[in-house]
């Protein structure tokens, strides 16, 4: 006995059984409680429990629906095209240009832990009607009337969550790129490579799996993200969270909203699963 | 190698301006929070502390800062505990299944926040708790435990293992290595997890609205007053010294994140 519970791998499971249980309760429990919601149907203030595909014929039958999962895939793909883009060469930066690397991760993850509701709260005034950008550029005299096409709509949703994700694209296409062993460099430049091949061939398919994983670390969350869209998204910009939380608040309909967050999570997976192997196959075609 | 150093100002300079990208927005909030006029819109009209004076009369506000506080020392203290044992499991000890496992733990990162806030919520209430500080706390504990385990376990791979042994070789009992050996370097990255897993709570804003009851955390309230024009200077001060403490508590984690790294090279 005392034997067994000194062996490493008893420990092991002892010691970390905590943390995977509650994890493990709390995704499993949930996750089946939504399952079994999205075939009940609620029948004024109670829930119906006959089995039935009904709510999601009706999800999927429903124009608003459609276009509102369609619309945040399309949110959270720009958000993360965008991101990636622009947090690349800052990831290449710091990677490869600078010595000063502790710094800079600091200095690029600091705004992140500022409450994400504020930093949306921030952009709100900055793009309103009458915010800063509008009254700034008023009060120096670019512009003679405020520039309406800057809030409310998916444009500052894309642009105000890209805002927000950034320092997640830039850390793991920093460890990617952080990883590759110098003499392949060497040895690309020895073989007569110029910057640019050197940077298409060898760095660029090497740091492809931080690409993936900067990718995933913003495509998922945004998808369902609540805040952004119902604080600068007006009309035209809301996302299938508004309406997920609109049926388990004010509509309280919450076999339908275990439904359309079903839905959210398939069209997720999906669209993630696509994207990973797609990219996967384009890295190692380059090499 | 010209081609290269022709291109380091550039990017450099990019490097720059993308910072100004990521700072700027949030510096508005205290540049506005001392404005005198009640439009968030330039030019300035003034400079005043009333805004933060008014604070101070905010009954609803303090009660919520109070709410925010009782769950970010909760959900510090549990996730910090529960995720050293994860940690020293995942760092230490070779398993069968420690690869899902840890897979696992990191999960919540991955996960919407409307899937984990309307999921909990039909949990919770299908469980017969009623939404209130405590089931906040049992979600926030969900959300902590990936940067607990990972902070944590950054902090045992840096520390020699050997260190322990030689202290159970020369008689120490189990508990008593922990105290004087483990504890000692791990202590910083334990300070740097508590730190970071209370940020964590104190800003999280989606699961708590979904399972605030009528108990609301300081972002929840935060949400309420963003509604009102009227209140918009209020919000701005109080969104400017949370954004001040926010940075002050990171900074913090990552001086004893820091100091955990050097005192576990030096040994």
């Amino acid at each position: 006995m005392a034997i067994s519970l000194r062996s490493d791998s008893a420990k092991g499971y002892a010691l970390s059984m905590p943390a995977v249980v509650y994890v493990g309760f709390l995704v499993a429990v949930p996750l089946a409680l939504m399952v079994a919601h999205s075939f009940w149907t609620q029948d004024y203030i109670d829930i119906n429990r006959e089995l039935t595909l009904e709510n999601y014929r009706q999800a999927v039958d429903d124009p608003l629906i459609r276009l509102l999962l369609i619309r945040s895939v399309v949110i959270a793909g720009l958000v993360t095209g965008l991101t990636v883009l622009l947090a690349y060469p800052i990831a290449y930066f710091i990677a490869f240009k600078t010595q000063k690397k502790a710094l800079w991760l600091i200095l690029v993850t600091i705004p992140f832990w500022s409450s994400y509701l504020l930093r949306v709260f921030a952009w709100k005034l900055i793009l309103g009607y009458n915010g800063v950008l509008n009254s700034g550029l008023l009060t120096v005299g670019l512009i003679d009337e405020p520039l309406s096409f800057i809030l409310y709509n998916p444009n500052a949703v894309v642009l105000t969550l890209a805002h927000a994700w950034a320092p997640f694209a830039i850390l793991p296409i920093y460890v990617s790129l952080q990883k590759i062993d110098p003499s392949l460099l060497e040895a690309a430049t020895d073989l007569g490579n110029t910057a640019i091949e050197r940077f298409l061939r060898v760095t660029l398919p090497l740091s492809i799996p931080g690409v993936i994983a900067a990718s995933l670390i913003i495509f998922i969350p945004t998808v369902g993200d609540y805040v952004t869209p119902a604080l600068v998204g007006g009309a035209d910009g809301k996302m299938i969270a508004n309406l997920i939380q609109v049926q388990f608040g004010a509509a309280n309909d919450w076999p339908m909203g275990a439904t359309l967050s079903i839905m959210a999570i398939l069209v997720v997976a999906f669209v993630a699963a696509v994207f990973v192997i797609s990219l996967r196959s384009a890295g190692r075609r380059i090499r | 190698m010209t081609r290269l150093q022709h291109l380091r100002p550039g990017l450099g300079s990019y490097a720059a301006a993308y910072l100004a990208f990521l700072y700027l927005p949030v510096l508005f909030l205290p540049v506005f929070s001392f404005n005198a006029g009640t439009i968030v819109a330039f030019p300035l009209t003034g400079f005043t502390f009333q805004w933060y004076e008014k604070l101070a009369e905010a009954d609803a506000l303090l009660g919520a800062l109070g709410n925010s506080l009782i769950v970010g020392l909760a959900t510090a203290v549990i996730s910090t505990a529960i995720g050293l044992f994860a940690a020293r499991a995942f760092a230490r000890h070779s398993f069968f299944g420690r690869g899902p496992a840890e897979g696992l733990v990191m999960l919540p990162l991955v996960i919407p926040g409307i899937i984990v806030a309307s999921s909990m919520l039909v949990l919770f209430i299908n469980m017969g708790l009623q939404p209130s500080l405590l089931t906040i706390i049992a979600g926030h504990v969900f959300l902590a435990l990936p940067f607990a385990v990972s902070i944590l376990k950054s902090s045992f791979d840096q520390f020699d293992g050997s260190l322990e042994e030689a202290a159970y070789d020369l008689g120490e009992t189990v508990v008593g290595t922990f105290r004087r050996v483990t504890l000692p370097v791990v202590a910083p990255g334990i300070v740097s997890s508590f730190l970071v897993t209370f940020t964590v709570s104190f800003d999280e804003f989606v699961l708590a609205f979904f399972l605030a009851g009528n108990e609301p955390t300081l972002p929840v309230y935060i949400w309420s007053q963003i509604r009102f024009p009227a209140k918009l200077p209020n919000t701005l001060a109080l969104g400017t010294l949370l954004i001040l403490g926010s940075i002050l508590l990171l900074l913090a984690a990552e001086y004893f994140r820091r100091r955990a790294e050097r005192s576990s090279a030096s040994r």
